[in-house]
C-alpha cells in the first residue's frame, strides 16, 4: 500500500543555513502522525515544505504516491492534503459562515464560476451547515471571522482546513495558546473530524501527542532522529538523551 | 479555568421580507433614473446626471479591484480611456460602413476593449497584490497615457478623435442626438452594469475575490490560484470600466488622452474610497459626491482641487470606511431604537464643524485671491482677500470653530457608546 505521505531525503537550506538534512517520514493511510522536537527543530518548515509553501532544495516528496515537490500550494490541496497554521489564518473581515464556504466552493467543483449564486447551491449550503455544526459554531455564522475568540477562531481554523474533504489532514500546534478544557476539547474535535482520514499533527502538548497519535516522529534540527508507537518512542534512549528527559516516564 | 464564548446571540437577524426589499431596492432604483430628468429637465442638470451616471459605473468597476479583491490601481482609467477610443472608432467604422448596429450597443464594444487590454497585460500585473501591483498599474497607466499622444493614428493625438454619435441607425425613432436620449442610454447602462457588478459579488468568484483580499496565502490552501483570482477581477473591472469610458465617448463624442491618464485614474479612486470600499453601493454614494461637487466646485472656486484633497484626507483620517462606513455604523442604532439619544450630539456639533468649515474655506480662499481677484462671497456675505477683518473673522472662525468642536465631538462619543451599550445589550451589535 503507497502511503499517504511520504518524504525522501528531503534537504532545506536558507542562504547558507541548512534548516532541514535527510528529512525522511512516512505517513501510512489512515494513520495519525504526531511530529514532536524542541523549538527550531524544524516542524513548521517540514510542514511548509509537504504543503507546497516552500519547496525543498533537494530530494522528493509523495502525496498518495505521486510526485508533489515543486508544486505550488493549491496544486497540492487539490491532490487532497490540506493544512492549518499555527498562527490563526481566517478570512478575517468575512463570516464564519462564508469562512467555511470558501473552503467548500473548489471541491464542491464550483472553482472560478461567475455565472452561478453562490447563496442558492445546495450542497455548498449543505456541506458548510454540516462543517459548521461539527466545530460548534453554528450559533456564531454571521460574525465576522476577525471578531471570534481566540478558541473560536482555531475551532474555524480546524473547520476551513477539513472543510474541503482532504484525504490527508495537517495541523500545526491546534491546541497552542489553549486553557486546559479547551485543550480537551479541540481534541475531541480533532479526534472525530479525522476519522477515517490520514492525520498529521504538529504539537508541543504532550498529552495531546501521546493520547491522540499512533505514530510519532522526532524532530531534532532539522533530521528525524526516531519514528515508532508512542510506546517506542517513549523507550527510545535517544531520544529520551535529545528531547523528552524525564518528561515522558 | 476557562474561557468560553460568552456571546451567543448572532449578529446579525434576520430580517423578514428579505428578497423583497432586494427587489425593491433596485427598483425604485430604476424607477428614480426613469423620473429623474422629468423633474430636473434643464440641460445643465441632463448633462450632470449623465455624468453621474457613468461615474457610478467607473466607480464601481474601480471597487471590483479595491474593495471586493484588495487591489489598488492607480490606472483604472487606462481600461476606461481605452474603451473610450474603441468605441470612437467603432462608432466612425459603423457610420462609415452603414452597418445595422444601434448605438446603444456601442458601450459593449468598449467594454470588450477594456477587458481585452486587461487580458493582455493583467497575467503580468496581477502576479502579486500590494505595492507590486499598484507600481506596475501606475506604470502602465503612465505608459498608456503618453503612448496615445504619440500614436497619433490610433489617438489622434492632443486633440483625440472626434466622432457623431447620430450618424448610426436610429433605433425605434431616437437618433440619440437629444441630451435626454443619450441620458436615458446611460441609465440603461447604469441600470445593467450596477446588476451586474452586484451580481458577480454573490458569485463564487466574487466570494473568493473576498478570501483573496483578506488572506490570499491561505487561498492556496484551499485549492485556489489566487494569481488567477486577481486576473480574473482585473479582467471584470476593465471591462465594467470599458463600457463607462464607451459611454463617456458617447456623451462628449470626443475621445483624448485626458481620458486615460493619472487624473481620471485618481479621481475614481477618490470616488470610490469616499464612498466607501467595503459596501457595495458605497462607490455609488461616492461617484454622485464626487461628480456633483466637481461640477459644482469648478464654477464657484479655481482651487477647488485643494478641497478634494481635504476631504480626501478628512475621510482617510476620521472616517475610513468612507460614506457608506459612516451610514452603516449607525444601522445597530436604528434597529434597537437608540438613534434619536445621538442625534442631538450630532446636531450641537454640527454649529462649531461648520464654523471651523468657513473658516478652513475663508482662509483657502484669502490666499488663493489674494492678488486681486474677485471678492468671496461666503454664504451671501462678501469678503475681500486684502482686508485685515477679513483675515480675523477666518481665525476666529477656525480657532473658535476647532476648540468648541473638539468639545462637542467627544459629547457625539460618550452619546454613542451609551447608544452602543444599549444596542449591544438588545442584541443588535457585536
Amino acid at each position: 500500500m503507497t502511503a499517504a505521505i511520504q518524504v525522501n531525503a528531503v534537504e532545506k537550506s536558507f542562504g547558507n543555513v541548512q534548516i532541514i538534512r535527510d528529512l525522511n517520514l512516512s505517513v501510512a493511510k489512515g494513520e495519525r502522525h504526531a511530529i514532536i522536537g524542541p523549538n527550531g527543530a524544524g516542524k513548521s518548515t517540514t510542514f511548509n515544505l509537504i504543503s507546497g509553501h516552500i519547496k525543498p532544495t533537494s530530494g522528493e516528496i509523495r502525496l498518495n504516491g505521486e510526485v508533489t515537490s515543486g508544486l505550488r500550494p493549491f496544486e497540492i490541496n487539490r491532490r487532497g492534503l490540506s493544512r492549518s497554521f499555527q498562527v490563526t489564518n481566517v478570512f478575517a473581515r468575512m463570516t464564519v459562515w462564508e469562512n467555511v464556504r470558501c473552503a467548500v466552493l473548489w471541491a464542491t467543483g464550483h472553482r472560478y464560476a461567475f455565472w452561478k449564486n453562490v447563496d442558492t447551491l445546495p450542497e455548498v449550503k449543505q456541506r458548510t451547515a454540516e462543517i459548521l455544526d461539527e466545530i460548534h459554531l453554528s450559533h456564531r455564522r454571521d460574525v465576522p471571522a476577525g471578531l471570534l475568540t481566540y478558541a473560536e477562531q482555531r475551532e474555524l481554523e480546524i473547520g476551513i482546513t477539513i472543510a474541503g474533504g482532504a484525504s490527508v489532514i495537517m495541523l500545526d500546534e491546534p491546541t497552542a495558546g489553549m486553557s486546559h478544557a479547551e485543550t480537551e476539547r479541540a481534541v475531541a474535535l480533532i479526534r472525530r473530524l479525522t476519522e477515517g482520514r490520514t492525520l498529521v499533527i504538529v504539537e508541543h502538548d504532550m498529552s495531546v501527542v501521546f493520547g491522540l497519535a499512533d505514530r510519532i516522529s522526532v524532530l531534532v534540527y532539522g533530521h528525524i532522529i526516531a519514528s515508532g508507537t508512542p510506546e517506542e518512542i517513549r523507550g527510545n534512549p535517544k531520544v529520551k538523551e535529545a528531547y523528552l528527559g524525564e518528561e515522558v516516564d | 479555568m476557562t474561557n468560553a464564548p460568552t456571546p451567543s446571540i448572532a449578529v446579525t437577524k434576520q430580517e423578514p421580507g428579505g428578497a423583497l426589499s432586494f427587489y425593491g431596492v433596485w427598483l425604485i432604483a430604476a424607477a428614480a433614473l426613469i423620473v429623474l430628468p422629468l423633474i430636473f429637465s434643464s440641460g445643465g442638470s441632463l448633462t450632470s446626471f449623465s455624468l453621474i451616471g457613468i461615474a457610478i459605473i467607473f466607480a464601481l468597476s474601480y471597487n471590483i479591484l479595491l474593495g471586493q479583491t484588495g487591489l489598488l490601481s492607480f490606472g483604472h482609467a487606462v481600461q476606461y480611456g481605452l474603451g473610450g477610443f474603441l468605441a470612437v472608432h467603432a462608432m466612425n467604422a459603423v457610420a462609415s460602413h452603414n452597418w445595422p448596429i444601434p448605438l446603444p450597443v456601442i458601450p459593449l464594444i468598449g467594454g470588450i476593449g477594456g477587458m481585452a487590454f486587461a487580458l493582455l497585460v493583467g497575467w503580468v500585473m496581477t502576479k502579486r497584490a500590494g505595492t507590486v501591483f499598484a507600481m506596475i498599474s501606475l506604470g502602465i497607466g503612465e505608459l498608456v497615457a503618453s503612448s496615445s499622444l504619440i500614436l497619433r493614428s490610433v489617438f489622434g493625438g492632443e486633440s483625440g478623435i472626434t466622432t457623431d454619435r447620430t450618424s448610426l441607425m436610429p433605433l425605434f425613432g431616437w437618433t440619440f442626438g437629444p441630451q435626454i436620449q443619450v441620458y436615458y442610454l446611460i441609465a440603461f447602462w447604469v441600470m445593467i452594469s450596477a446588476i451586474a457588478m452586484y451580481a458577480l459579488t454573490r458569485t463564487p468568484l466574487g466570494r473568493i475575490c473576498n478570501a483573496v483580499r483578506d488572506n490570499p496565502e491561505r487561498v492556496e490552501f484551499i485549492g485556489y490560484d489566487p494569481h488567477v483570482v486577481r486576473y480574473l477581477a482585473y479582467m471584470f473591472a476593465g471591462f465594467f470600466a470599458g463600457i463607462a469610458g464607451g459611454l463617456t465617448a458617447i456623451n462628449f463624442e470626443i475621445a483624448n488622452s485626458a481620458y486615460l491618464g493619472a487624473t481620471q485614474s485618481g479621481l475614481v479612486l477618490f470616488s470610490a474610497f469616499i464612498g466607501g470600499t467595503a459596501y457595495f453601493f458605497g462607490p455609488i454614494l461616492g461617484a454622485i459626491l464626487v461628480t456633483y461637487l466637481q461640477l459644482g466646485l469648478t464654477s464657484v472656486t479655481s482651487v477647488w482641487q485643494l478641497y478634494f484633497g481635504i476631504i480626501f484626507i478628512g475621510i482617510v483620517m476620521f472616517a475610513p470606511g468612507g460614506i457608506a462606513g459612516i451610514l452603516m455604523k449607525h444601522r445597530p442604532l436604528i434597529r434597537a431604537g437608540t438613534l434619536g439619544t445621538v442625534i442631538p450630539s450630532y446636531l450641537v456639533a454640527a454649529i462649531p464643524t461648520l464654523a471651523l468649515a468657513l473658516g478652513v474655506i475663508l482662509t483657502i480662499e484669502t490666499v488663493a485671491r489674494f492678488s486681486g481677484d474677485a471678492a468671496i462671497n461666503l454664504l451671501g456675505i462678501p469678503f475681500v482677500a486684502t482686508a485685515p477683518t477679513t483675515w480675523a473673522a477666518a481665525a476666529v472662525l477656525v480657532v473658535g470653530g476647532f476648540l468648541v468642536a473638539r468639545i462637542t465631538w467627544r459629547r457625539v462619543a460618550e452619546a454613542w457608546d451609551r447608544a452602543a451599550t444599549v444596542a449591544r445589550d438588545r442584541g443588535y451589535l457585536a
